[in-house]
């Protein structure tokens, strides 16, 4: 066809797992530095909240953490999409290559909540709008694994789980709107989590910054775990063969 | 077009009438667990009246789980599924039809049977017509978003709790506006936008999740 550098021979399971394996220390180094950089400034630099006290630093962990649940959710769901229309074996093994992370943060996110809503609000939990979906969202995640690991047939597992993730992703948003009336109808104005707008950049700098660490660290990860997947799936072929005993071709 | 949904429905009602058994361990099943609740919180009218709404309806959720994964198995085991999957007609109107006989044998038993356990738990009348009203135009979503939870299951061991780890959470925003709608009833802010989303809720799941649960099964027939 042509000699230009063409996307799409990354698609192939051989050739990305070399590439792959180049590609995570980067995304790991990245996550690193991302990651001191944002903690320095969120544990040195940013000021002491007036009304929160210290506790509130705990934000630089739980945000970031809210925001990969989602988003890795959405690219899950994008891997499925493309899996399911072309045909492609890499897009599943992506797709369940993010699922651990994904719900781990989701996971995290609920963890480093309950932490600050004890000394902020005075309880672990609340049934926030919030709240209650990220949790719906880890039962979402839970949901995936666990079909995915029920199914013996790889290709029948990326598929199932795929149009799950699919019908998933199309109810998310009805989840959040029912949860969000139900929580304003239910008990009206209870604990509020919109933040005062006056959020000093000194904290917003460091937000970013650990939200790019943990978005790099999601990477790293997820192309470490596709890396495994491959080869376990692969395992029939010869260059996992010639991988595995060391041999160059 | 229409005419496969309908034998699909006819078929499906006479195979369950035969086997009246599996209809009526889900009913007793709905009313042993609404009836265990007053004996787990105490017998207050006041506290049993505002529960009411939350328990039934959960019960009612779980009743429809409880005869979900028969919806494709028996087909599946002796072959009738792989026949209506290579028939002519599209599998998402084979699918349909197993739904709605689904919900006439599980979900408006659970309609015409929930008034009479609401009376346990000292409803009004008011309420108790919107909850039949809100089990009746909620349940037939429940069953769809179940098909697509059974066709995904299917075959697969472990395959009841795994369907529960699927379907619960999407059941959700029907939990909600089914018993926000009788607890608003209750409250005397009037059940009518709660029964609204419902019936969307209801009308979008009978056209969509027929065919996400045909795609599922022809992923699971390969």
């Amino acid at each position: 066809m042509n000699d230009r550098f063409n996307l799409y021979r990354f698609a192939a399971p051989a050739v990305f797992y070399p590439l792959a394996g180049r590609l995570v220390p980067w995304f790991a180094g990245l996550a690193a530095i991302f990651g001191l950089a944002g903690l320095a400034l969120g544990m040195l630099v940013a000021p002491t909240d007036f009304q929160q006290g210290e506790g509130y630093r705990i934000i630089f962990i739980h945000v970031p953490a809210s925001w990969m649940s989602m988003f890795i959710y959405l690219v899950m769901a994008f891997w499925a999409a493309i899996g399911l229309a072309f045909n492609t074996r890499l897009s599943g093994m992506m797709a369940q290559a993010l699922a651990p992370t994904g719900a781990l943060m989701a996971f995290l996110s609920l963890w480093t909540g309950a932490l600050w809503g004890k000394p902020m609000w005075g309880a672990w939990w609340v049934w926030d709008a919030r709240l209650t979906s990220e949790l719906i969202l880890l039962f979402l995640y839970i949901g995936y694994l666990a079909l995915t690991a029920a199914i013996d047939d790889p290709r029948r597992a990326d598929k199932a789980g795929g149009l799950l993730l699919l019908v998933g992703v199309v109810n998310v948003p009805i989840i959040y709107f029912s949860v969000k009336w139900w929580n304003t109808l239910h008990q009206g104005a209870s604990v509020s989590l919109t933040r005062s707008p006056s959020m000093a950049s000194v904290m917003l700098w460091g937000m970013l910054l650990m939200a790019l660490c943990f978005w790099m660290y999601t990477i790293a990860v997820a192309l470490l775990r596709v890396r495994t997947i491959l080869l376990e799936r692969e395992r029939h072929t010869d260059w996992v063969k010639a991988e595995l005993t060391g041999e160059t071709r | 077009m229409f005419g496969i949904v309908i034998a699909v429905i006819a078929r499906d009602l006479r195979l369950a009438l035969r086997r009246q058994a599996d209809i009526v361990s889900a009913l007793f099943f709905f009313v042993i667990v609404v009836s265990l609740f007053p004996l787990g919180i105490g017998p207050e009218p006041d506290l049993l009246r505002k529960l009411a709404p939350g328990v039934l309806w959960v019960a009612a959720l779980l009743a429809t789980m409880l005869s979900l994964p028969r919806l494709f198995a028996d087909d599946h085991r002796d072959g009738t599924l792989e026949q209506l999957a290579l028939a002519p007609h599209p599998l998402g109107l084979v699918v349909l039809g197993k739904v709605v006989a689904h919900w006439l044998v599980s979900g408006l038993p659970l309609a015409l049977l929930a008034p009479v356990l609401g009376l346990q738990f000292d409803l009004s009348a008011d309420a108790l017509v919107v909850l039949t009203g809100s089990i009746l135009l909620g349940t037939p979503a429940l069953s769809g978003i179940g098909g697509i939870g059974a066709a995904l299951t299917l075959g697969l061991r472990g395959g009841g709790v795994l369907l529960s780890l699927l379907v619960l959470p999407l059941y959700i925003p029907v939990l909600i506006f089914g018993a926000g709608a009788v607890d608003a009833t209750v409250t005397g802010l009037g059940g009518q936008a709660h029964l609204s989303l419902l019936a969307a809720l209801t009308c979008a799941a009978l056209g969509f999740a027929p065919w996400a649960a045909a795609a599922a099964l022809k992923i699971a027939l390969e």
